[in-house]
């Protein structure tokens, strides 16, 4: 399980750093995941996790940082985060909640400064996405066969979760 | 956006109103020479080189080719403005293929779907499949490209490991409805599409509605593309059709869930 978070940190990682619509330029998402704290006892989550890299959590200038979830944990979830990718859009840093070994919410801690800035979490297709990835993994596919999609549909597509997997 | 782990080239770009995604598994950098890029391929620029020629002729194609552009070749054609002889002769090739399969489908396949002219059934599939000739061209023995849902697999996927495609379940987004594995074979599904106007049935002008999906697999993308198109606005008669084709199977799900398969089909069950 543990190795399908990382995979799936450095798919979501590499999603949000194409949905900035950059053109053409090559990306070298590079995610890993440390699991922060969590502890069983009720109510008590963990820090965010710690960054790459850069050792101080300081806003760049041009980003964008989202809170952390590890602040509102509630029994039984804990909070695993994503290693500071530096993709070529821009520092990308992705925050999974995970209860039950099942992933129910992402964060984005830092997206580039491009990229689509309504992300609304709670409404996007990331939940889905991952539902979608889980399930390729499970088939070991390499492709997805399916009525055509547009630019705009691709990025929700079970196809650009194969095309970014790690 | 290119990327990958250590040996594997992909790529997704957005062209033709969707996605193209090229996967090259087996470029090992150095103990592959197509793939390092070194003298290899007829180009002399290897495997990477052949992938910006293959997105370049991806771009060309949509260029002249696309109905939704008023100066493309296509679109000017369309109005009268050009004649066939002005526009590129790719564009007599295509229709003089167009024209064929047309009879060939009893005319379910038709290259003015909405009324105007629209090759888009025969042209997506046919760039594709030639874009993975260029990488076939450069050294590649394995590799795959997926424009937008429609697959060309050259070879296999390495390690004598057949290409596993899952097919798209038309009635639960985001499932699969069944995998198809095999070499050297293209996959092409046609149905309703999550925009743009329905399939029309060219005999009764009203939209396809039998089928929710037909999966038409064969060796090339060009015609599997093209017979997948036609199936799909056949309806019910497309099962005795494809049938009827050598070399081409094909497996739908009717819009009630039911689903049916040519007696060749489980060839290529995974």
């Amino acid at each position: 399980m543990r190795r399908v978070i990382l995979t799936i940190a450095g798919t979501i990682a590499g999603l949000v750093a194409l949905l900035s619509f950059k053109s053409h330029v090559p990306t070298v998402p590079s995610a890993s995941v440390s699991t922060t704290g969590g502890s069983g006892t009720a109510g008590t989550g963990s820090t965010g996790g710690t960054p790459g890299p850069s050792s101080s959590p300081a806003t760049v200038p041009g980003e964008f940082p989202m809170g952390s979830l590890a602040g509102e944990l509630t029994v039984g979830e804990t909070a695993v985060t994503g290693q500071l990718a530096n993709t070529v859009y821009g520092p990308v840093q992705i925050q999974l909640v995970m209860r039950n070994g099942k992933i129910v919410k992402v964060a984005v801690l830092r997206q580039p400064m491009n990229t689509i800035n309504d992300i609304r979490i709670g409404d996007f297709a990331f939940p889905k996405l991952i539902g979608e990835t889980l399930a390729a993994q499970t088939a070991k596919i390499d492709a997805v066969s399916g009525a055509s999609y547009t630019s705009a549909g691709y990025i929700q597509s079970l196809q650009s979760a194969l095309d970014n997997r790690a | 956006m290119t990327g990958g782990q250590a040996g594997r080239l992909r790529h997704a770009e957005h062209v033709m109103g969707t996605v193209v995604s090229f996967d090259v598994p087996a470029c090992a950098g150095e103990e592959v020479p197509a793939c390092a890029g070194e003298e290899a391929g007829p180009a002399g620029d290897g495997v990477g080189g052949a992938l910006g020629r293959a997105v370049r002729w991806l771009h060309w194609v949509d260029a002249t080719f696309s109905p939704y552009r008023e100066d493309s070749d296509v679109s000017q054609l369309g109005t009268g403005e050009v004649s066939l002889a002005q526009c590129a002769p790719e564009l007599t090739e295509v229709l003089e293929a167009c024209a064929a399969i047309s009879v060939l489908s009893g005319g379910y396949f038709t290259t003015t779907p909405d009324g105007r002219f629209d090759p888009s059934g025969y042209v997506k599939g046919w760039a594709i499949e030639r874009a993975a000739a260029m990488i076939t061209a450069a050294g590649s023995a394995g590799h795959c490209v997926n424009g937008g849902g429609d697959v060309q697999c050259v070879g296999d996927r390495g390690s004598g490991q057949p290409w596993r495609i899952g097919i798209a379940d038309p009635l639960r987004a985001g499932s699969l409805a069944l995998v198809v594995a095999g070499r050297d074979f293209a996959v092409a599904t046609s149905g309703v599409a999550e925009r743009g106007p329905h399939i029309v049935n060219p005999h009764t002008g009203q939209p396809a509605t039998d089928l929710a999906s037909v999966t038409v697999a064969g060796s090339g993308l060009t015609l599997t593309d093209a017979y997948a198109t036609a199936a799909f606005a056949m309806g019910s008669g497309a099962r005795d059709w494809v049938e009827s084709l050598d070399g081409y199977e094909a497996f739908a799900i009717t819009s009630r869930g039911a689903d049916w398969q040519t007696s060749g089909f489980a060839a290529y069950l995974a």
